[in-house]
C-alpha cells in the first residue's frame, strides 16, 4: 500500500511539473512578450510586471524564478486589474468556485447512484428504460445549453427561481442543476452496469442462497463492489465540472474563479490565465491523487505491486 | 401373441404398437446438425444492431445530418456571413425557415454550415486520436516488458493532465482556427483510446492463434494487420463514436468561452454564445436551433455508440 | 426413512429472444434424511436448475416453476412467500457453488460472511456469532480461524476458499446441503480432500446432501443414491450399487463407459456420439434416443414410462418393456 502511494505521489509531481513547464513554454513563445502589448496601458502595472517575471534575465533564469514563484504560491500581478494580484483575484473567487463544485459533486454522486440502483433493479422495465433515457439526455445536452434554457424556462417564463448571482440558496439551484446534470448521468450509467453485472456474480447468488434480505444484499452485497468503478471515474468527473464552472459562472453571473478565468482568456490577462491554469491543474491533480488512493483503501485486492492496467 | 405382463407397466404402454419395436435406422446428420446457421461476426453483429431502434434512430439522424451539412447551405438563397440588419431577428417565416439573428444572417444556412464545422472537428479528432492511439497502444501491448511499462507511465502522466485546461491554454497561445483547434483537441486526446487499444492488444496475444501464427514465423507488421486488428476493432469502433460527441461538445464549448471558430463565423458553439442575450428577450430561435442539434447531434453519437457497444460485444453472442 | 425433500413432477421453463427452453420437464425424486442423493448428467441437462428451483432461486423472469412440487419436511415450498422462503434459506436448506473463486465477495471479510447469516436468521450476540464462526471454520479444517476471520478472501487459496463457502453453507446447521459441483473448478488433489470433508460434515451433523455433478468419479466416492438426468428428465434413478453394477438405461452405459476405471482391466473408454436435444423445442419421445444405440422406432415417438425394476432401481426405457427385450434378444449383431 505505502508502495502504491508513493508511486502515485510521483505521478502526481511529474504531471504538475509538466503542467507547469507547459503553462511557461507557452506563455514565452507568444510573440512579442505577453505583457508589453498595448493592452498594458499602465506604467505601473508594466513595471510591476516586469520585476515579478524578470523578463531581463536569461529564460533559464526566469523559469527558475518561476518555479520558485509557483512554489511560493506566489502568483503576481493582474494586468487587467492594476491594484490586485492574482492571489487577490483567488482568495476572493475559489471559495464560491469551491462551493458550487462541491454541491454539484455532492448532488450528482447522490442522483447518480440512486437512479442507477433503481434502473438496475428495474432492469428493462420502464423504470429502467425512463432513467436511462433521461441519462442519455443528460450527456447530450452541453451544460451551457442546459444553463440558458434553464434560465429561459425556470427564471425568466416561471420566474421560479432568481436569474444570476449567488446570494442565496435559491441562487444555487440553476447552477448546480446545469452543472450536476452529466455527471449525474454518467454515474447513473455506470451505476447501472456494474449494478446489472455484480447482481449475477456467484457470491450476491450465495447472499441470496444464505436468505439474507433483499435490501442487505444490495447495498452490502452488491453496491459496494458496484461503486468500485465510480470512484475510478470521479477525477474525471471532477475535471468536467471544474471546466464546468467556467461557462456556468460565466452564464449565472457568479463571481467564481471560473468568470474570471474565461474574462481573463477573453482580455488576454496572461498573469490570470497562467496562474488559474497552475491553481486549477494542481487541484485536479491533488483530486485525482486523492481519488487513487481512496480506491486503494476502499478495495481489499489492490496489491502492493500492481501491474499497470485497470 | 403374449402381451405385456409386467403389472408394474402402466397401461399406456400396452397400447403402443407391436410394430414399432423395430431398430431404427440411425439418422446421423441430425445427431451432428448444429441448431442455428452461423453467422460472422460483423454480420451478427450487424443484425443485433438493426434491431436496436435507438441506436438505428441516431444512425439516421446523423445520415441526414450529414446530408443537410453537404447540401443545405446550396438550398438556402442566403449567405453565412453577410449582415442583414434591417432584418434582425426575424422569427422563423416562410423566408427564413429557423429566422434571423442579431445581424439579420439566416440561422437556417448558419445551423448547417455549423453542422459542416461540428462535424468536421469531432470526426478529425476521432480520426487522429485513433491513428495515434492504434500506433501507440498497439506497439505498447505488443512489444510488452519494458518498453510496455515506459510507453504505460508516460500514458499515465498524460492522463492526469486536465484535458480542457490543456486546450484552452494551447488556444490562448496559438490563433483560434479549424486547425488549431484540431490540434489542441487531439494533443492529449489519443491517451484514452491508446489504454483501450493496448489492453485490447495484451488480451489478445496470448490467444492460440495468434501464438500459433508466431510459431509458423509470420513477422510481426502481419500479426498485428491480420490477427489483432479485426479482434480489436469492436471496442476501437465504440470509443471512436464516444470521441466524436466530446470533441463536438469540446468545439462548441471552446467557442461559447471565446476560444474556438470565431463570429461572424458559423459553429453551433458561436451560434449558442451569440444569443445568449437574444433570449432574454424572447428570441428563442437563434439559441434553440444550434442547441437543438448540438445535443441531438451528441444524443445520436451516444446512441449509436452503446448500440455499437452491445452489438460487437462478443459475450452477448448467443 | 424419513424424506427430507421430495420433488414431483417439477417442470422449469425459462423465456427468451429465441423462445421458450423447456429446461426441466418432469423431474421427480426424493432424499432421505442423512443421505447423499448425486444428479448426474452432462452440462445443460437441468441438473443445476433442478437444485436452484428447490431453493427457489431461479431468476424470475426468465425462469418459472411452471408446474410439481417441492417438498421439504412435507410442506410445498412452491407456494411460500419470498418471505417465507429467505426464512429457508441458509436455515434449513443452504446451497454450495461451483467456484469458490468468485462465490466469496471480495470486498468483506470472511469473518463478516461467515456471520451475516447466523446474525440475520438467529439474531445473536457478535459473541457468540463469532464462536460459532470459529468453530465451523475448525470444522472445515482451517487452521488458526481466529485471525484468517479478518482476512479476505483473494488471502486464500481455491481449496480453502471452498472450505469457506462450505462452512458458510453449514453455519445454520441446515438439514439439507445442495452442492453444485462443489469440485469441478479444483486440482484433483483439493478435490480428493473436499469429498473427504462432505463425508466427515455429514458424521457429525447428520445433514442431508444432493450433490450435482457430471463426474462419476465423485459420485462412487460419497453417493448413497444417483439420479441420472439427461434433456430434462431423470432417466433412471437407484443406489449406487444399481447404477454403477446394473445400470439399464443405454445412456447410463454410456456414461459409465465414458469414465476411466482403474478396476476394470483393460476397459477402452468409449465417448458417447453426438449432443443433446435442443430444449426450445424437446422431442416427443426419448430425449437419448438420436444418440442411443439401441434406438428403436417408438423411442423417437412417446417418452417412456418409468418401470420399477426393484425397491430402490427405476428406469425409463422402451429396452424395458417386454417386446424390447425380445427384440434385444433376438439381435446379435447390434452395437
Amino acid at each position: 500500500m505505502l508502495r502504491y502511494i508513493l508511486k502515485r505521489l510521483l505521478i502526481m509531481v511529474i504531471t504538475l511539473w509538466i503542467i507547469v513547464t507547459l503553462t511557461f513554454v507557452l506563455m514565452v513563445s507568444i510573440p512579442g512578450s505577453p505583457f508589453n502589448s498595448d493592452q498594458t496601458s499602465n506604467e505601473t502595472v508594466q513595471e510591476n510586471l516586469e520585476r515579478h517575471y524578470n523578463l531581463d534575465k536569461p529564460y533559464h533564469i526566469q523559469y527558475l524564478l518561476y518555479l520558485k514563484s509557483i512554489a511560493t504560491l506566489e502568483f503576481g500581478p493582474s494586468i487587467k486589474q492594476p491594484n490586485q494580484t492574482v492571489n487577490d483575484l483567488l482568495g476572493r473567487s475559489f471559495p464560491i468556485s469551491f462551493e458550487l463544485g462541491m454541491v454539484t459533486i455532492i448532488v450528482a454522486v447522490i442522483s447518480g447512484i440512486l437512479l442507477g440502483i433503481i434502473a438496475a433493479l428495474r432492469h428493462n422495465g420502464i423504470v429502467d428504460y425512463l432513467a436511462m433515457g433521461v441519462a442519455v439526455l443528460g450527456i447530450s445536452i452541453p451544460n451551457f445549453i442546459l444553463a440558458t434554457l434553464l434560465i429561459q424556462q425556470l427564471a425568466v417564463n416561471a420566474e421560479w427561481f432568481p436569474v444570476a448571482t449567488w446570494s442565496s440558496p435559491a441562487h444555487m439551484v440553476l447552477p448546480v442543476l446545469a452543472l450536476a446534470t452529466g455527471p449525474m448521468a454518467i454515474i447513473a450509467r455506470l451505476t447501472r452496469s456494474t449494478m446489472l453485472e455484480v447482481l449475477t456474480q456467484d457470491y450476491i447468488k450465495m447472499a441470496r442462497a444464505k436468505g439474507l434480505n433483499p435490501w442487505k444484499i444490495i447495498f452490502k452485497h452488491a453496491l459496494r463492489n458496484a461503486l468500485m468503478p465510480v470512484v475510478t471515474i470521479m477525477g474525471t468527473l471532477l475535471a468536467g465540472i471544474l471546466t464546468g464552472t467556467f461557462v456556468i459562472e460565466q452564464i449565472f453571473a457568479i463571481p467564481g474563479m471560473g468568470k474570471y478565468f474565461v474574462e481573463s482568456i477573453n482580455h488576454r490577462d496572461y498573469p490570470v490565465i497562467m496562474g488559474t491554469t497552475v491553481f486549477y491543474s494542481s487541484f485536479l491533480i491533488i483530486m485525482l491523487f486523492l481519488v487513487d488512493i481512496a480506491y486503494g483503501i476502499l478495495d481489499p485486492r489492490i496489491k502492493v505491486n500492481k501491474k499497470e492496467g485497470e | 401373441m403374449k402381451k405385456n405382463s409386467n403389472p408394474r407397466i402402466r397401461n399406456s404402454h400396452r397400447q403402443v404398437p407391436d410394430e414399432w419395436f423395430t431398430w431404427r435406422e440411425r439418422d446421423q446428420s441430425t445427431a451432428e446438425r448444429l441448431s442455428r446457421p452461423s453467422l460472422s461476426y460483423w454480420e451478427d453483429a450487424w443484425k443485433r444492431l438493426v434491431k436496436n431502434k435507438l441506436a438505428m434512430s441516431g444512425l439516421f439522424f446523423l445520415i441526414g445530418l450529414v446530408t443537410m451539412a453537404i447540401i443545405g447551405p446550396i438550398l438556402s438563397p442566403y449567405d453565412v456571413h453577410t449582415n442583414d440588419l434591417p432584418n434582425q431577428y426575424q422569427p422563423p417565416s416562410a423566408e427564413h425557415w429557423f429566422g434571423t439573428d442579431s445581424h439579420g444572417r439566416d440561422v437556417f444556412t448558419r445551423t448547417w454550415y455549423g453542422a459542416r464545422i461540428s462535424l468536421f472537428v469531432g470526426l478529425m479528432a476521432a480520426l487522429i486520436d485513433v491513428s495515434i492511439g492504434i500506433i501507440y497502444g498497439g506497439l505498447s501491448g505488443y512489444k510488452g516488458g519494458r518498453t510496455d511499462n515506459i510507453m504505460m507511465r508516460i500514458i499515465e502522466i498524460l492522463y492526469g493532465l486536465p484535458y480542457l485546461l490543456v486546450v484552452i491554454l494551447l488556444l490562448v497561445v496559438l490563433e483560434p482556427s479549424l486547425t488549431t483547434i484540431i490540434i489542441a483537441l487531439t494533443v492529449t486526446g489519443w491517451v484514452g483510446m491508446a489504454r483501450i487499444v493496448r489492453g485490447q492488444v495484451l488480451q489478445i496475444k496470448n490467444y492460440e492463434f495468434v501464438l500459433a501464427s508466431k510459431s509458423f514465423g509470420t513477422k510481426t507488421p502481419r500479426i498485428i494487420r491480420k490477427n489483432l486488428l479485426p479482434n480489436t476493432m469492436g471496442p476501437i469502433i465504440v470509443q471512436m463514436t464516444l470521441t466524436v460527441p466530446s470533441a463536438i461538445f469540446a468545439e462548441a464549448f471552446l467557442s461559447f468561452i471565446g476560444l474556438g471558430i470565431q463570429s461572424p463565423y458559423a459553429s453551433w458553439g458561436v451560434m449558442a454564445s451569440d444569443s445568449l442575450g437574444a433570449i432574454l428577450s424572447g428570441n428563442w430561435w437563434t439559441l434553440f436551433f444550434p442547441a437543438f442539434f448540438i445535443s441531438f447531434t451528441m444524443f445520436a453519437f451516444n446512441v449509436l455508440g452503446d448500440g455499437l457497444q452491445d452489438a460487437l460485444d462478443p459475450k452477448l453472442r448467443k | 426413512m424419513e424424506k427430507i425433500v421430495e420433488v414431483k413432477n417439477l417442470h422449469v421453463t425459462f423465456s427468451t429472444y429465441g423462445g421458450t427452453i423447456q429446461a426441466v420437464r418432469g423431474v421427480n425424486f426424493y432424499v432421505n434424511k442423512g443421505e447423499t442423493l448425486a444428479i448426474v448428467g452432462e452440462s445443460g441437462c437441468g441438473k443445476s436448475v433442478t437444485s436452484n428451483a428447490i431453493m427457489r432461486l431461479i431468476p424470475d423472469p426468465p425462469g418459472k416453476i411452471t408446474q410439481g412440487q417441492v417438498l421439504f419436511k412435507g410442506e410445498d415450498v412452491t407456494k411460500f412467500s419470498e418471505k417465507k422462503m429467505r426464512s429457508i434459506r441458509g436455515v434449513d436448506i443452504s446451497m454450495i457453488f461451483q467456484d469458490p473463486m468468485t462465490a466469496l465477495n471480495p470486498t468483506l471479510t470472511i469473518g463478516s460472511q461467515l456471520m451475516e447469516g447466523l446474525r440475520q436468521h438467529q439474531g445473536i450476540s457478535s459473541a457468540r456469532s463469532k464462536q460459532k464462526a470459529i468453530e465451523m471454520m475448525e470444522l472445515v479444517g482451517i487452521p488458526n480461524p481466529e485471525e484468517r476471520l479478518k482476512q479476505y478472501p483473494h488471502q486464500f487459496s481455491g481449496g480453502m476458499r471452498q472450505r469457506i463457502v462450505i462452512a458458510i453453507a453449514l453455519i445454520c446447521e441446515p438439514e439439507l446441503l445442495i452442492a453444485d459441483e462443489p469440485t469441478t473448478a479444483l486440482d484433483v488433489t483439493i478435490q480428493a480432500q473436499i469429498l473427504e470433508l462432505f463425508e466427515k460434515i455429514q458424521e457429525v451433523t447428520g445433514v442431508s446432501i444432493i450433490l450435482i455433478t457430471h463426474d462419476l468419479g465423485v459420485v462412487a466416492k460419497i453417493a448413497d443414491r444417483i439420479a441420472v438426468m439427461y434433456a430434462g428428465k431423470i432417466i433412471e434413478t437407484g443406489t449406487k450399487r444399481d447404477i454403477f453394477y446394473k445400470g439399464q438405461h443405454p445412456y447410463t452405459k454410456g456414461l459409465l463407459k465414458s469414465v476411466p476405471r482403474l478396476d476394470v482391466k483393460g476397459a477402452a473408454l468409449t465417448p458417447i456420439d453426438g449432443t443433446p436435444p435442443d430444449l426450445f423445442s424437446p422431442p416427443a419421445g426419448c430425449p437419448f434416443a438420436p444418440r442411443c444405440p439401441y434406438a428403436m422406432e417408438v423411442c423417437n415417438k412417446i417418452y417412456p414410462d418409468t418401470v420399477q425394476l426393484s425397491q430402490s432401481h427405476e428406469v425409463n426405457c422402451w429396452l424395458q418393456d417386454e417386446r424390447g427385450k425380445r427384440l434385444l434378444a433376438t439381435t446379435t449383431t447390434k452395437e
